[in-house]
């Protein structure tokens, strides 16, 4: 019995700790740079497909990839954010116009990523193994690749919180998102910090990408599911909150892995009456001002 | 004059053009009814999967017991609970949590769908009543007339004016009197009857279909991407970006189905960038620039 609870809450933390990284990601992009980011789970792909390239052709070790997809992802971002998104938000009469038509020009992007992957890796399933051994925690088993990543998805949150709460550019970044058009009047180069906030969250996909490789078979049209898991988590857990991304990301990994004990079937519906719930009761999430 | 060429073009049409035809009045109903809700008002909804696919399933479940046409209606009535039911819920929420909500609607129905299915039935997907190409080309035909016709009378009646103004600002509007929540679901609910209805009858063109056929996140995005190309401002804008994708789709998504989705995304990002009224203001702008061509054309 014991044993049986102690199953599903490791599996449900495991699982929560890919989701939280997931949606630090998009929560930064959304809280920050007010863009809802459709194309979120195409950089998780993209990280995940590079990786199993990396690994497959040169045959080392998944977490070399890192060097890759990080810097990669986060130019990547960088750069969508500085030409379109910025022109899109110097073209926008309001906050609300900026946040559907941002939101619209993500979905284009999800488009285009998701069909240049789909060019060059195409469609198939592709895994690899890593770490595959059981590990014994508390008399169950657990695959030791899932305890890496979900530590490295835990480590990048702590790093991640320590430079906003403790560098300069971290200020920036938290003032950005409590409002932007003061904070660029008090000196912050707010298209810079708006970039950086969107290349950072491009970035954690990518390194989430990377990680999702080492555990599950990855595909060019994987990402969808992913983000939506990340806007459910965000709504959870409440929008530009670091810790609320942690919290939101192990509830839901929690419910995931409860429901799935009883009713396999059952886990994304799980997730969505959740998310309705939540809109209904309480849209600012757990964490939420 | 229009009409009357297509309503009798089974007469001397080959099969290939009537169910080309079926295919973008599909794509012209799913798209003309997202625009009555999200155009003018701003609410940008990813539900026509979800009332698109209820309408699949409608016909795939009471196809054999009831009447075709009855096995529509009851499509777009479901489809109608469902959107009213969804709008009352969310509608009351901030827009951009409207969209995430939209968008978890697809799946939550198409998931719900596949455990009832493979817990309940035991198997995964359902076969689909025959019916004749025909049929379902003048079936379609009949459903666009009298969504252009709904939504040509919303345009110009107190009820669309009340909707516009929602869509410039909902508390102003909700100072001069105009029940905003009530509005937004009930045109939510109207919209998605045309797209209920539709899924009841084009089911029956694919012969079998599953929840991952049904629900099909496709049928969401295209609508949205289809507006905003062809422009929200004038009715024929849908119209138009809906007429012009779908026989794209249907030239080049089989032999390069990459090349045709990644165009797509370009295409959504100049038109976003570039031409933020789509293709109505493109066509508005050059009228104004060649007033007296305006005039010469009949």
């Amino acid at each position: 019995m014991i044993t049986t609870i102690l199953d599903i809450v490791i599996a449900g933390l495991l699982l929560g700790g890919l989701y939280a990284l997931i949606a630090m990601g998009l929560s930064l992009q959304y809280g920050v740079a007010r863009v809802l980011n459709i194309s979120h789970g195409e950089f998780i792909m993209l990280g995940g497909l590079t990786t199993w390239s990396i690994t497959q052709t040169l045959d080392i070790n998944p977490f070399v990839s890192l060097a890759v997809c990080a810097p990669v992802a986060f130019v990547l971002g960088y750069v969508i954010h500085q030409t379109l998104f910025k022109r899109l938000h110097s073209i926008s009469d309001s906050p609300a116009i900026f946040e559907s038509s941002s939101m619209l020009a993500s979905f284009g992007l999800m488009f285009i990523i998701q069909n240049i992957a789909l060019l060059t890796w195409g469609p198939e399933i592709r895994g690899y193994s890593y770490l595959a051994f059981p590990v014994h925690i508390a008399g169950t088993l657990f695959g030791a690749n899932r305890l890496v990543t979900t530590g490295f998805a835990i480590a990048i949150g702590v790093f991640f919180y320590l430079f906003l709460a403790r560098t300069r550019m971290g200020k920036a970044i938290r003032a950005a998102a409590q409002d932007s058009t003061t904070a660029g009047l008090m000196g912050v180069n707010i298209n810079r910090v708006l970039a950086l906030c969107f290349g950072l969250g491009a970035a954690m996909a990518g390194i989430a990408g990377m990680l999702i490789s080492m555990c599950y078979p990855v595909h060019a049209v994987m990402g969808m599911p992913y983000t939506i898991i990340a806007i459910i988590v965000v709504a959870l857990g409440g929008l530009g909150s670091i810790p609320g991304s942690y919290i939101g990301g192990f509830t839901l990994g929690l419910i995931g892995s409860i429901v799935t004990y009883f009713e396999p079937g059952l886990a994304l519906v799980a997730y969505y009456l959740i998310f309705i719930l939540l809109l209904l009761l309480k849209p600012t999430g757990i964490m939420g001002k | 004059m229009l009409l009357v060429y297509l309503a009798t073009l089974s007469l001397y049409a080959s099969t290939y053009t009537i169910i080309l035809l079926t295919s973008i009045f599909m794509y012209i109903i799913l798209t003309v009814s997202w625009v009555i809700f999200s155009g003018p008002t701003g609410y940008i909804s990813f539900a026509p999967a979800a009332f698109f696919g209820v309408g699949i399933y409608t016909s795939a479940v009471l196809g054999t017991e009831l009447p075709l046409p009855l096995v529509i209606l009851t499509g777009g009535v479901i489809s109608f609970i469902l959107a009213l039911f969804v709008g009352a819920l969310t509608l009351r929420l901030k827009g951009v949590y409207f969209t995430m909500f939209t968008l978890g609607l697809v799946e939550l129905s198409k998931h719900l769908l596949l455990w009832y299915e493979i817990k309940y039935t035991g198997t995964r997907g359902r076969f689909v009543i025959l019916v004749d190409n025909n049929t379902i080309y003048y079936i379609m035909l009949a459903i666009l007339v009298l969504l252009l016709l709904t939504s040509y009378l919303i345009r110009r009646s107190r009820f669309g004016l009340a909707l516009r103004s929602i869509g410039e600002s909902e508390e102003a509007s909700a100072h001069l009197g105009v029940n905003v929540n009530l509005l937004k679901t009930i045109t939510f609910a109207i919209s998605a009857i045309f797209m209920g209805a539709t899924g009841a009858i084009m089911a029956t063109r694919w012969t079998y279909v599953d929840p991952y056929i049904a629900f099909k996140l496709h049928y969401s995005f295209m609508p949205v991407l289809m507006s905003v190309f062809g422009g929200m401002g004038q009715l024929y804008g849908p119209v138009l970006g809906a007429g012009i994708f779908a026989i794209l789709e249907e030239l080049l998504i089989t032999k390069f189905p990459y090349y045709y989705m990644f165009t797509i995304g370009l295409i959504l990002l100049i038109v976003i960038v570039y031409l933020p009224n789509g293709l109505v203001g493109l066509i508005q702008k050059w009228q104004r620039r060649n007033p007296e061509e305006q005039h010469a054309t009949p």
